[in-house]
């Protein structure tokens, strides 16, 4: 029993930050059409400036350090992405080969860079020492990163579903996600909104790098694009551009994984993953929740 | 009536891959007025909206919105210097609520989509706009609904307060009848017809049929083969042997 629920916490964290990462991929695919392949590279850079800043403070106690660190990573991050909209996807607009090359060219960039400037090994970040214990529920040990987050997970849901429905940008986004043209046609620049959720999913994949960087203690080139192909099948599994659709994804992938890799053999996690993308695409072409939700 | 129309095309064209979709069109909208393009399937109707709305742009040409040329303006810019339209096929956003549909395209009109803040009065003017609008066209009691349970007849006055909620200077309207029951033509035409009569709004709006366009519309347009036959009051198109021949003759 305490086995089953230190899985299922565990489960839920992992699909906690599969949920960060695949929110912001489903909202920029459902609204601009984009596969952004680049979006690891959202992680990578949060998670390296994380990583940078904090080794380069010294003389500060653990925590404050850290979020401090976290916070520049985020803003970079954040900063970062936006970027990557006005500067290699804004250009190509409605060339949807053209961006695929473009985000895929910027993920093997970026990933080459980060490796020849600070190498492909490993490199540690001192988490704050609370978040390394367990906290005892039933029986089980619960690493605390892991209610971390969840409760991140599930605020940032809370924040985009507030943002969506009670925005003004909310509802341009999701009449966008609907029908781009026409929004374009009522004499609104959708423009601005594409930076917006740009920027928005870069916010979410940095706090997902954050969170890793808690649960590994360390930062290394590839853990961005890892990540990020469990949240593309979180994507596709959950309807391309919904929020909720996402959301329960995530959940089921997170839990999926971890629960094949300890009562099948581990290893298998991955496997079965990709065998529920099969059996949910099958059942539900267009993914759980069809169009937006 | 002003002496400079509100909306003029000149030597307005469009050639695809050396196929000439719309020739040499020179149509003046006078300020206030209704005025419509009629003519057979393919004549070029639709193609013509496109190019003044700015959806497609001419090979050929200017459009003229109030003496300015706008004709390398995308559409979102016409749209806010006061040029609205609607589409052939219905576009409203069918997830999407009736009120939140109408406020999206208040809050275009406002211009204020540029800036991530805006003053609350200004939010809360798009609201009332929007809900002005619904009521204009008879929608009050269906603002909460999402727009996609609309019937066809309900989404065409949806599309129409949309416009309406936009404060556009000429209205634009695409095959309004189109997909709309039989017996839901008179009301959407009264409709039409009071919104032009009572907003005192310039429309210009494509119709394929001719018993529509002659009851509502001060002048009639005729298009045929990507060209403008003629332009007159519909008795005088009516009486019209050129366009008899052209298009009355083939359609009836």
């Amino acid at each position: 029993m305490s086995t089953f629920l230190l899985l299922t916490i565990t489960g839920l964290g992992l699909g906690a930050m599969y949920f960060l990462i695949a929110s912001g991929l489903s909202l920029i695919y459902g609204l601009m059409g984009v596969l952004n392949f680049a979006h690891g590279v959202f992680i990578t850079v949060t998670a390296y400036t994380l990583w940078f800043v904090e080794s380069k403070i010294g003389d500060v106690p653990v925590l404050p350090r850290f979020l401090i660190a976290a916070l520049a990573g985020l803003v970079v991050g954040t900063v970062f992405a936006a970027l990557t909209e006005l500067v290699l996807i804004r250009p190509l607009y409605g060339r949807h080969i053209e961006q695929v090359l473009v985000t895929v060219g910027l993920a093997l960039a970026v990933t080459a860079l980060v490796t020849a400037i600070w190498g492909s090994d490993a490199r540690v970040v001192t988490a704050p020492a609370w978040v390394g214990q367990t906290t005892t529920i039933f029986g089980a040990h619960i690493p605390n990163d892991r209610w971390l987050e969840i409760a991140t997970a599930v605020i940032v849901l809370f924040a985009l579903e507030a943002f969506l429905r009670r925005t003004r940008y909310g509802l341009i986004v999701r009449a966008g996600v609907e029908n781009r043209a026409m929004v374009t046609a009522l004499g609104i620049d959708v423009r601005k909104a594409f930076t917006l959720v740009f920027a928005i999913g870069g916010l979410a994949a940095g706090i997902a790098a954050v969170l890793y960087t808690l649960y590994s203690t360390t930062v290394d080139p590839q853990q961005g694009t890892s990540l990020v192909i469990f949240a593309f099948i979180v994507v596709v599994i959950g309807g391309l551009g919904s929020i909720r659709g996402t959301a329960w994804a995530a959940v089921m992938v997170g839990l999926v994984q971890q629960y094949a890799n300890y009562y099948a053999s581990s290893g298998l996690g991955d496997l079965s993953v990709v065998l529920l993308l099969g059996i949910v695409l099958i059942a539900r072409p267009r993914g759980l929740s069809g169009s937006f939700a | 009536m002003s002496a400079s129309p509100i909306l003029a095309t000149r030597n307005l064209g469009l050639d695809i891959g050396g196929a000439t979709i719309v020739a040499d069109v020179g149509l003046e909208v006078r300020e206030g007025e209704l005025l419509a393009v009629i003519g057979p399937n393919g004549a070029g109707k639709t193609t013509l909206f496109n190019l003044v709305s700015g959806l497609h742009r001419p090979t050929s040409g200017t459009v003229e919105l109030d003496g300015v040329d706008v004709t390398d303006q995308p559409p979102f810019r016409r749209a806010r210097a006061g040029l609205g339209r609607t589409f052939q096929v219905s576009s409203v956003f069918p997830l999407l609520s009736v009120h939140e549909n109408v406020r999206l395209s208040a809050e275009a009109a406002n211009g204020g989509t540029l800036r991530i803040w805006r003053r609350a009065t200004a939010v809360r003017e798009a609201m009332e706009r929007a809900t002005w609008a619904i009521g204009r066209v008879g929608l009050a009691d269906r603002g909460p609904w999402p727009a996609g349970l609309l019937s066809h007849g309900d989404k065409r006055k949806l599309e129409l307060a949309m416009l309406l909620a936009g404060r556009p200077r000429v209205l634009l309207l695409d095959e309004p009848m189109a997909g709309v029951s039989m017996e839901d033509v008179p009301e959407l035409v009264e409709l039409i017809r009071s919104v032009h009569a009572d907003e005192g709004k310039t429309i210009l709006m494509v119709e394929h049929h001719m018993e529509v366009v002659t009851g509502l519309a001060e002048r009639i347009a005729v298009m045929h083969h990507g060209r403008l036959l003629a332009v007159d009051t519909p008795d005088a198109i009516m009486g019209n042997e050129t366009v008899r021949q052209a298009y009355l003759g083939e359609e009836l």
